[in-house]
């Protein structure tokens, strides 16, 4: 035997001992969890992450509501992400996701939330929050108005841009700032003051049952307040939302400190969305549901035990499959099947990959195709014991002839692979880049547990015990 | 040696039946539902609910409760066992805001709902003019890319083009086939296209070439090892060849979906069905219609060629 295949040998069975390792279901040592130099340091545990298919919960998929045709900046989008994120995060729930998809999506899974409705509402009000001079008339609440502020929606928060008026807007530009109410007084254009971006801290109050929203400002937007109410007395600043007045109180007298509170008519889930809102300031990029999708977590749990069973049932008809019909060759195979499937795990628990239903799909599939290779050199090596060659010719004959058919066919699996990954990601079907990417990895395991691995067995079978097998040719079902 | 390559004509005849019921599924389905292939609202907008309610409830207070939302055109249908008191409905699309009050509606005047199971979707109809788009360029890329692959793979066989057309026609063999599978599918049990069902085309294409791949590599191999023999020899003997190996990776990727369709629950199973049917298609058509298709050819020209040698 050729030292150089014990040592393939030994690779091998220690590849699959680590995976093996990785794959049980234990508390894994901090120290190999801190392998894990390419995720967060906070986010190294290893364990198998469910989709939110499998585990319930809310999925929303939202776009950037520009019109067709106007380029989106890749920063506004990361920062409306981010700022997603944030409010995501305020909500308190376990493992919530918020990933950008394409150059204009973003997709938010939300595990185990109560009310739906209340967070997709957080998450895509835009939350422009602006203080505007309302003069000696008050505006009753919910009134959609114009303001002095123009474009928000592609303007990013903070950035210095002179007010301009509705004309100045070019048409494109501006239709998806007009408001879906008739403003109260057509072409009254309100002057804003400042902007929700001049906000430093935000809380929550219970004030007399209902709740309200203490705020400070930063010192410049502070300064403005102070020299505003001063002198504005008895005049009516109004408090607006996106457009839609939330509050139009009196000014009394001067507010010096830059410190003041938002109050409506407000329940204290609307409370919290707005404080969150505000904290984490207005999206530069005004977003709009283009999904969502809620599953039952008794549902998740149900796929999640189906299709174990699935997998259990189709993988152990397959290594039966392999034994019956290729005996002794069919056993080796069965070896490089399981070490396949031990990988796999390990990788989805590495990497972290997280499993969706058609992800397992996938993965079963690939298991089921992957003693193609096996299948492709095993009828080859066959075919040349039949035409009286020796074992070892018959067996090197039947890995290097079958190797083109299986290398254009794992190929042409993982071009198919990278299109439906970039399909998936471009419309935001999360379940069709999970199977994409379960099949994908699968392909390429393949390639080194059904070609490399099995022949470093054969190899070692043959070397070892090759006369008493060539004797007992049943074994190799020729 | 048994001759597969001669019986071409009754492959031809049999597929060409297969062609025929596929189109017929698509036409019935367009007359019955307006569109070839059922179309879900991944594609045309619009909500799903699965409501599993703790009780025995009536259709028409579900109904009712739609209606009063503006909901009147909602497809109210029971799901499961009669005794889960599971219930689908579908309709236009209800906004996230719209969402928590329907279901107070509904728990407060048909009956109370499992919130553990409760499952709905909603996609915006914009959304589905888009899907339909990146459906179709998916699927057209993909072909494309793969019979290139094809041609570049067998370069230096001779007339290679012919090897990618040949391709071609087995993988529009295996979308029709599986088209209209899923459009009968649709009339009898109201499957949906859907993202997923788009999976298992791509897929379907991709896996397209996995057989033909394997026996163009032996044709390829075997045409100078028998020189002498004609090339619709040549071919059968390619297909005996490598016919175990089909079958028997055939059996056990069956194996596998079988048994996801069977015991993988109601979720995935159009997916996987369709993704079967194609695959069982794709082993057929490799080697009783691309490969015939590929001597039916080379015979042509062969004539061609004599004729014009003799003018």
């Amino acid at each position: 035997m050729k030292k150089s295949e014990t040592w393939q040998l030994a690779v091998i069975i220690l590849i699959a001992l680590a995976a093996l390792f990785v794959d049980l279901n234990i508390e894994h040592p901090d120290w190999v969890e801190n392998l894990l130099f390419w995720r967060p340091a906070n986010q190294r545990d290893i364990a198998l992450r469910r989709g939110l298919d499998l585990q319930g919960g809310l999925q929303v998929l939202l776009a950037a509501d520009v019109p067709e045709g106007q380029e989106l900046d890749a920063t506004s989008m990361e920062t409306a992400r981010r700022i997603v994120e944030s409010r995501v995060n305020g909500l308190g729930l376990t493992e919530p996701v918020v990933q950008a998809q394409g150059e204009r999506r973003i997709i938010v899974e939300l595990p185990g939330i109560e009310n739906p409705e209340q967070g997709v509402e957080t998450i895509k009000g835009t939350a422009l929050l602006e203080f505007v001079d309302a003069g000696r008339i008050p505006l009753p609440p919910g009134t959609v108005i114009t303001t002095t502020w123009g474009g928000p929606q592609i303007t990013p928060p903070g950035a210095e841009v002179p007010p301009t008026t509705p004309t100045e807007l070019s048409p494109t530009a501006g239709s998806p700032l007009t408001p879906t109410q008739p403003s109260p007084s057509p072409g009254v254009v309100y002057e804003t003051i400042f902007t929700g971006a001049g906000l430093k801290n935000v809380g929550l109050d219970p004030r007399q049952g209902e709740y309200a929203i203490p705020f400070e400002l930063e010192p410049q937007e502070a300064q403005i307040f102070a020299d505003y109410t001063a002198s504005h007395v008895g005049q009516y600043l109004c408090i607006v939302l996106d457009k839609a007045i939330i509050s139009c109180p009196t000014i009394r007298e001067p507010i010096p400190n830059g410190q003041g509170s938002i109050s409506g008519k407000f329940t204290f889930d609307e409370a919290r969305q707005l404080a969150i809102q505000l904290r984490y300031g207005a999206l530069p990029v005004p977003l709009r549901v283009e999904s969502f999708n809620r599953i039952g977590a008794t549902l998740g749990a149900e796929s999640v035990q189906k299709s174990t069973r699935a997998g259990a049932i189709g993988l152990t008809i397959v290594l039966l499959f392999m034994l019956i019909y290729y005996r002794l060759l069919g056993s080796l195979a069965d070896v490089a099947l399981i070490i396949y499937v031990l990988l796999n795990f390990a990788l989805y628990k590495l990497a972290p990959i997280t499993l969706t239903l058609p992800g397992i799909a996938g993965f079963i599939l690939s298991a089921g195709m992957a003693v193609d290779a096996n299948i492709l050199i095993f009828e080859r090596m066959k075919e040349e014991l039949r035409r009286g060659r020796s074992m070892m010719t018959a067996i090197e004959i039947g890995f290097s002839r079958a190797w083109p058919s299986i290398r254009d066919g794992q190929l042409s699996t993982l071009i198919i692979c990278t299109i439906l990954f970039f399909f998936g990601t471009n419309f935001g079907a999360s379940i069709v880049k999970g199977f994409a990417i379960t099949l994908a990895i699968g392909t390429i395991i393949n390639i080194f547990t059904a070609v490399f691995a099995t022949r470093v067995f054969v190899r070692q079978v043959a070397a070892s015990a090759g006369q008493w097998v060539s004797e007992h040719k049943w074994l190799l079902g020729v | 040696m048994f001759n597969i390559v001669e019986k071409r004509h009754w492959y031809f005849l049999f597929s060409a039946i297969l062609f025929a019921l596929s189109i017929a599924a698509m036409v019935a389905s367009a007359v019955r539902f307006g569109q070839p292939l059922r179309l879900g609202i991944d594609f045309t907008g619009g909500s799903i609910f699965v409501l599993k309610f703790d009780q025995a409830v009536s259709e028409d207070d579900i109904r009712t409760v739609f209606a009063d939302y503006g909901l009147e055109s909602a497809i109210v249908q029971p799901r499961g066992a009669p005794e889960e008191h599971i219930w689908q409905v579908r309709t236009r699309e209800v906004t996230a805001n719209e969402v928590g009050s329907l279901l107070a509606a509904l728990e407060e005047r048909v009956g109370k709902i499992d919130r553990d199971a409760l499952t709905f979707d909603t996609v915006e109809p914009a959304v589905g003019s888009e899907v339909t788009r990146a459906a179709t360029l998916a699927i057209l890329v993909a072909s494309l890319i793969i019979v290139a692959f094809m041609w570049f793979s067998f370069r230096r066989v001779p007339n290679a083009f012919r090897y990618g057309v040949c391709t071609i026609a087995g993988m529009a063999h295996n979308l029709i086939i599986s088209f209209g599978f899923y459009a009968l599918m649709g009339i009898l049990a109201g499957w949906e296209m859907d993202a997923l069902f788009l999976t298992a085309i791509l897929t379907v294409i991709g896996f397209s070439v996995q057989d033909v791949i394997v026996v163009f590599d032996r044709i390829r191999e075997n045409i100078p090892r028998h020189k002498k023999e004609p090339f619709e020899t040549v071919v059968n003997r390619s297909i005996l060849e490598t016919i175990h190996r089909s079958l028997a990776t055939q059996l056990n990727a069956m194996f596998v979906m079988i048994a996801i369709i069977l015991f993988g629950g109601t979720t995935i199973r159009p997916f996987i069905s369709t993704l079967l049917v194609g695959m069982v298609s794709e082993t057929y058509s490799a080697i009783f219609i691309a490969v015939p298709l590929l001597v039916v050819w080379e015979k042509a020209a062969a004539r061609r060629g004599v004729a014009r040698a003799m003018a």
